[in-house]
């Protein structure tokens, strides 16, 4: 037993000895192959995907993926190709030896869109079989993408070998998807193919099964009835994701009119600079990740964590000083305040304008706020999730301090009472203060949030401000509750409106919508009781 | 009304803006087309245009006063009457190019052309012809401020909230003028004018024409206002801005009186953009912007809110600023300027210009009768105090 | 104590700026007389340094002013040193026709560059018209337009949009088309012009969807979720894009975080440059598309020469160029000529001089001013990498001749410009007559 086991490696050991030594002896249809990528022509790269592809041979696999990569690198000249490692070693594409360095000469393989497609079928059937469960559900499904007759064998073989479920079930999607596409397959196994993808029930499905050209009647009428059942599944999953929309449309708008609805809800002040507050904590976000990207790249995904507490002392500190050098001189004079306001944001933005320039400023995601992932039939985006939590946490908090702390007891006295709270010993120039600056504060942590999916520019707050307005006018001035109620409103009904209205008539819609309703009721959804009203 | 109630009713200030108008409204179109050109006196006609575009933007302000600072209404949407004033006007220049357009179609103005339009659109029909288009820039303005004006008072929309709902109104004109299906010209609006009555508009006789008869609406404007505010209905007017609901319990429909007022400024505004379209050349949606609305109220609280001559004044000395500012080495922080200007107004001079120099000069009248005792206690041998600096 | 501190700010200016200052401050009413010797050329620019398109055309500003600095460094025009005056329009078109008036009477330039938007252009058209004189515009535009006082060196739909379209039906054989646009004139045009042009091709009614959106458009999921539905209906996709500026950030984010990536639905833009992409995280967006006369990345001498000449003047060894900033370079390089050719700088005689001229583009050819006034120019498309810059996977093989009317159309089908022999911008082939007043 032992005899034949060291004997069965010996003969492995030396077939693999000779395929290694054999290969590189003669120029095989491989290496033809490869020396095509350095003809820095799309045509012939393609070619030598398909034939290294193809070939079987082991240096496929590295080939392939350093192309992918941008590693795969071609000398004109010489019509050499090498791979180059991450870690600096290159080997010679063709022959797979260690070479000492990639001549200067040499430029990585140029691709475009068309080769990516082919290197994404190239490595999924290349990789089904990888160790790793990740890469062989990305591997199911670029062959599920692709369709190509090629790969069945490697799929019917990966399949055999399977033991993840859900890996499983994405290679017998890649495999009906094949076989739906291959003209010899038999009906009984389309028919299988159209039932499997008619489970699938997505975008993909139907989009296979409508592009799938002439087939038999039996599989033609059951693909039919498969596309009419996705589709209903799909008209219920669309408006599940209008909803979504709506709510993640309703965080944003919450998010710019929160500090609004402390300024201009609590405080009375009509504060226009109120979108330069959120432009400034965008730029405050902004220089975090230069100093980051300069200083600690590692960080770069804390950046934002970085950024809430900076962007709310930033926004904060300025609130603080425009109320005391501004805002403080024109209490019970609303319509000044407008005024002075007004001017205060053409000089923020142009301050910021001569600062970091005219043009955007580039905030990147941190990698838990990029991607999307499906939930049934609909894709939710990280960002945009992680923004609904923020905004829901920074509201809960607002309402808490409010509520709960001395600080949120003398705000709410002041705003109530000014007189009757100044003479139970509350310091009420240094309550306002406080509280504008606040409420600027939280429009420099909407700034954060809002560079995750706007542009970075001198002009972001503009805008913001009318939407944040009239949320606060929607929702009832002087009332969170109505705030919040009012942003998911607005949010909601503009998303279900824009599929049928289009995105202007939608927001025109709405505009009128809201005049309407003031009518209706005119001050808001959520109406302050009592004498307060008159004031 | 006699020339001579007229007088009587107004006060030292409204003559001495009347005297200055009407000046400028008979000397600078003269000066323009009379004296030779590069003449030290001669005002060159880019100076022309461009007062002429001030004084329109002053009748705008006129319209805003009447409404904010004597009835207590701010509209932060007004620069949306003045648009579709402006519009009804555009419309009638662009039919009156005719075949002259770029692609030679006698009815149809070019970005109709392009677009592939078959036929006017029914909304255009009419503007053709002078008198209709004049009408329209009355009548749009004041019907859509009617019915919005109808609906918002009688719910007893008041304050902030009424602002912000003008707002609403003139952002959703905005998005509405910007679509290119709406049959407006979308984002670029209309342009490239020829005639007016039968005269070329470029001509230096016809932006001469315009600017006194700017300064004629001005001037005719000017009086509207005063007459209202100055009659019992602008008693009532001021009551209802200072206790809005006292009034309505003395037994007077409030609603009425603004929805009155309203009104007229809306037409008011309407003729100024009317005015203003053949001096600038172009209209397009970025007037209904409201951050325009906005400086116009701006230019009111500059110049005077409730003073009706400090309205005017205020949109001429703003946009002065602002042409001054905008060019040569100052460009660049113009911005900063601007800015700085609206803030130090409202800070330092709450009354803006003409409500500060009437409070000072009406002071000053105090201190010069003061002194007048003074000195006539001085004979008794008392010292006069120093004035301190 | 005050006329000291007056003192003090005004010694901060120059002395130019105060003498024009106290000068228009005192008159109030009489001109600004500008100090200018006669030994300049004055040339205006006219790009908004403030308000929502200074994102833009701040950076043709700087563009101008680098130009006029190297030629005054060869000796200035006809021996003569250029001037340049700035003037901010502030984003605000009717604002652009009154400076554009002032740049001409008040300050006598012989030249101005500048618009950047066609309602700017639009805006003053008239102007240049009434008072004779001659406007460089550098920006890409919907055509339809051939005036005697403007020189169009920005491409043509027929120099941008179509190429785009055939290379994408060509190499990544597209059959389905999604046209997303910003609802104004430039969109508007382009799409009916590509509409015609693929319907044409044999493109089904159905296979076209059409998609406008507001300026600043900021939330993009319902429209890219309509993209990936209109994409998933077994037919290749792809984007055509006029999306102006400003709403291109949130769009490729919400393009990035839904997952489309360019091997499956490319977008190809027409308004996204190295500019606009230096403020995006570039990662995502790797092989979506742009089509334009010019790329940063593009190797030719003079490229590189002139990357490192403006890096060198703006002091920002990160400074990126873009296609409108060539051309201005182009067009520059074309007034200097035709005002040496004619040795003077009056607008009927540049204006008569200027076709015909030739001058060297930064991608190693030469263009040429045409009759209809607008220039030949190569074309590009370029796939975006990691980097922010662009990798050219295609062009023309030779010169793109702008038209000024589109083919494409109905109502300018049969219209050709032509300064020169014609003496006509909308002259009709067909009844042989200049449509409209023609001038």
């Amino acid at each position: 037993m032992p005899a034949s086991l060291s004997a069965r490696l010996c003969s492995l050991a030396l077939s693999l000895l000779l395929i290694a030594f054999a290969l590189p002896a003669f120029a095989g249809p491989f290496e033809d192959g490869v020396a095509k990528f350095a003809n820095d022509d799309f045509s012939d790269t393609e070619e030598a995907i398909s034939v290294v592809a193809g070939s079987g041979n082991k240096l496929a696999f590295p080939i392939i993926s350093a192309l992918q990569d941008g590693r795969l690198m071609a000398d004109p000249d010489s019509k050499k190709v090498y791979v180059t490692g991450a870690d600096g070693k290159s080997i010679d594409a063709a022959t797979g030896e260690a070479v000492a360095s990639v001549p200067d000469s040499a430029s990585a393989v140029r691709l475009n869109n068309r080769l990516r497609r082919s290197v994404d079928a190239a490595l999924g059937s290349l990789t089904l079989q990888s160790p790793d469960v990740g890469t062989r559900l990305q591997a199911a499904q670029s062959v599920f993408k692709s369709h190509e007759e090629t790969a069945l064998e490697a799929v019917d073989a990966a399949i055999a070998k399977e033991t993840n479920r859900s890996v499983k079930a994405a290679l017998g999607e890649a495999r009906a998807a094949i076989l739906l596409f291959k003209a010899d397959a038999s009906e009984l196994e389309k028919l299988e193919a159209v039932a499997t993808l008619k489970a699938r029930g997505d975008q993909e499905a139907m989009a296979l099964l409508t592009g799938m050209g002439d087939q038999p009647a039996s599989v033609t009428k059951a693909a039919a009835s498969a596309i009419g059942s996705i589709q209903s599944s799909l008209a219920i999953w669309s408006s599940v994701q209008n909803a979504w929309y709506g709510l993640s449309l309703g965080s944003v708008l919450l998010l710019a009119a929160i500090g609004l609805a402390i300024t201009f809800g609590v405080m009375g002040v009509i504060n226009m600079a109120h979108g330069e507050m959120v432009m400034i904590g965008a730029y405050t976000t902004f220089v975090v990740q230069e100093v980051i990207r300069t200083r600690y790249p590692a960080l770069f995904d804390y950046s934002l964590l970085i950024a809430v507490p900076l962007a709310f002392v930033v926004a904060g500190a300025i609130g603080v000083l425009i109320e005391r050098s501004i805002i403080r001189f024109l209490y019970g004079r609303p319509l000044e305040t407008l005024l002075a306001t007004w001017g205060l944001s053409l000089v923020l933005q142009q301050a910021v304008r001569t600062m970091f320039g005219p043009t955007n400023r580039e905030v990147g995601n941190p990698s838990w706020m990029s991607g999307a992932f499906e939930l049934g039939q609909i894709t939710i985006t990280y960002n945009r999730l992680w923004i609904l939590v923020f905004t829901l946490a920074v509201f809960a908090i607002l309402l808490a301090m409010l509520r709960y702390t001395a600080l949120g007891l003398e705000m709410r006295a002041v705003t109530q009472n000014r007189r009757m709270a100044a003479s139970m010993g509350i310091a009420t120039s240094r309550v306002d203060a406080l509280t504008f600056g606040l409420g600027s504060g939280i429009a420099g942590i909407a700034g954060v949030a809002l560079s995750q999916i706007d542009n970075v520019s001198p002009n972001l707050g503009q805008s913001y401000i009318i939407d944040s307005f009239m949320v606060v006018v929607f929702g009832g001035v002087g009332n969170l509750w109505g705030t919040l109620v009012g942003a998911f409103t607005l949010g909601i009904a503009n998303k279900f409106l824009e599929p049928v209205a289009g995105a202007v008539l939608g927001k025109i819609a709405i505009l009128v919508l809201i005049i309407l309703f003031i009518q209706k009721r005119p001050r808001g959804l959520f109406a302050l009781k009592g004498r307060a009203v008159e004031a | 009304m006699t020339p001579h109630m007229l007088t009587r009713s107004l006060d030292r200030s409204a003559t001495i803006f009347l005297a200055v108008v009407a000046a400028l409204g008979i000397l600078i179109p003269l000066s323009n087309l009379l004296l030779p050109a590069g003449s030290f006196l001669q005002v060159p006609t880019y100076l022309v245009a461009l007062w002429g575009k001030y004084v329109c933007y002053a009748i705008l302000a006129l319209a805003i006063d009447l409404i904010w600072g004597y009835c207590g209404i701010l509209s932060l949407g007004h620069g949306a009457f003045f648009a579709l004033g402006g519009y009804a006007m555009g419309m009638y220049l662009m039919r009156q190019i005719g075949t002259r357009g770029v692609y030679g179609n006698p009815v149809l103005p070019d970005f109709m052309v392009f677009l592939n339009y078959s036929k006017l659109p029914w909304y255009w029909y009419g503007f053709d012809m002078f008198w209709f288009a004049a009408l329209m820039v009355l009548v749009v303005p004041g019907l859509l401020a009617f019915c919005f004006g109808w609906l918002a008072f009688r719910s007893r929309v008041t304050g902030v909230y009424l602002s912000i709902i003008t707002q609403a109104m003139t952002y959703a004109l905005l998005l509405a003028f910007f679509r290119n299906d709406f049959g407006f010209g979308g984002n670029n609006g209309l342009t490239d004018f020829k005639d007016i009555l039968g005269f070329n508009v470029q001509a230096e006789g016809t932006r001469a024409a315009l600017f006194a008869l700017s300064c004629l609406a001005l001037i005719i404007g000017f009086l509207i206002c005063r007459a209202i505010v100055s009659s019992k209905l602008g008693k009532v007017l001021i009551a209802v801005r200072d206790a809005e609901s006292r009034t309505r319990f003395l037994g007077y429909r409030v609603e009425s009186y603004k929805l009155f007022v309203f009104t007229v400024s809306a037409c008011m505004a309407g003729v100024a953009g009317a005015l203003y379209v053949p001096q600038v050349g172009i209209i397009n949606p970025s007037e209904f912007a409201p951050g325009n609305s906005i400086e116009a109220v701006i230019w009111v609280a500059v110049g005077g809110r409730g003073t009706l001559v400090g309205a005017a004044l205020g949109a001429v000395v703003v946009n002065y600023a602002k042409t001054f500012f905008t060019s040569g080495v100052l460009a660049p922080y113009w911005l900063f300027m601007l800015g700085a200007l609206f803030i130090l107004v409202t800070l330092l001079l709450p009354k803006g210009i003409v409500g500060t120099f009437n409070a000072w000069w009406d002071q000053s009248k105090e201190k010069r009768n003061a002194a007048a005792l003074a000195s006539a206690a001085a004979e008794d041998g008392v010292t006069e105090p120093k004035m301190a600096e | 104590m005050l006329s000291k501190s007056i003192h003090d700010i005004a010694a901060s200016f120059s002395r130019r700026g105060v003498l024009a200052a106290t000068a228009g401050l005192m008159l109030g009413l009489a001109p600004l007389t500008g100090a200018t010797a006669a030994d300049t050329i004055k040339v205006g620019v006219l790009h908004s340094l403030s308000g929502t398109m200074a994102i833009s055309e701040t950076t043709l500003k700087d563009t101008i002013l680098f130009l006029i600095d190297e030629q005054n460094k060869k000796g200035g025009v006809n021996g003569k040193k250029l001037e340049a005056v700035v003037v901010d329009p502030a984003s605000n078109w009717p604002l652009f026709a009154e400076k554009a008036r002032e740049l001409i009477t008040k300050e006598k330039v012989s030249v101005v560059f500048g618009c950047w938007t066609s309602v700017s252009r639009k805006s003053v058209l008239p102007v240049f018209k009434e008072l004779n004189s001659i406007l460089f515009y550098p920006v890409q535009y919907e055509g339809e337009e051939s005036e005697r006082n403007v020189f169009y060196t920005g491409a043509a739909p027929n120099q941008q949009a179509i190429p785009a379209v055939d290379y994408l039906m060509k190499e990544e054989k597209v059959k389905r088309w999604v046209l997303a646009g910003t609802d104004y004139v430039y969109p508007r045009t382009t799409n009916k012009i590509l509409e015609a042009y693929l319907k044409s091709k044999g493109v089904a009614q159905e296979d076209i969807m059409i998609n406008y959106t507001p300026f600043g458009h900021s939330d993009w999921q319902t429209i890219v979720a309509d993209i990936k539905k209109f994409g998933s209906a077994g037919k290749k996709t792809a984007v055509v894009s006029t999306i102006n500026g400003d709403a291109n950030v949130p769009f490729y984010k919400e393009l990035g975080n839904q997952g489309i990536k360019a091997k499956d639905i490319p977008v190809v833009a027409f308004s996204v440059g190295e500019e606009e992409l230096a403020g995006i995280d570039t990662k995502p967006l790797v092989g979506h598309l742009a089509a334009w006369n010019y790329f940063q990345s593009i190797k030719s001498p003079e490229n590189e020469k002139f990357i490192k000449a403006w890096q060198a003047y703006t002091k920002n060894p990160k400074r990126v160029t873009n296609d409108p900033m060539e051309a201005h370079v182009i067009g520059f390089d074309m007034w200097v000529k035709a005002v040496e050719k004619v040795k003077s700088t009056d607008p009927d005689k540049v204006i008569d001089a200027l076709p015909g001229i030739e001058a060297k583009n930064l991608t190693g050819g030469v263009s040429k001013m045409l009759p209809n006034h607008h220039i030949t120019k190569p074309v590009f498309i370029g796939e975006i990498k990691g980097n922010g810059q662009f990798d050219v996977v295609w062009k023309t093989p030779g010169l793109v001749a702008g038209d000024a009317w589109s083919k494409e159309l109905d109502g300018s089908k049969d219209l050709i410009g032509d300064w020169v022999g014609k003496k006509c911008g909308n002259f009709n082939t067909k009844t042989n007559k200049c449509l409209g007043s023609g001038s």
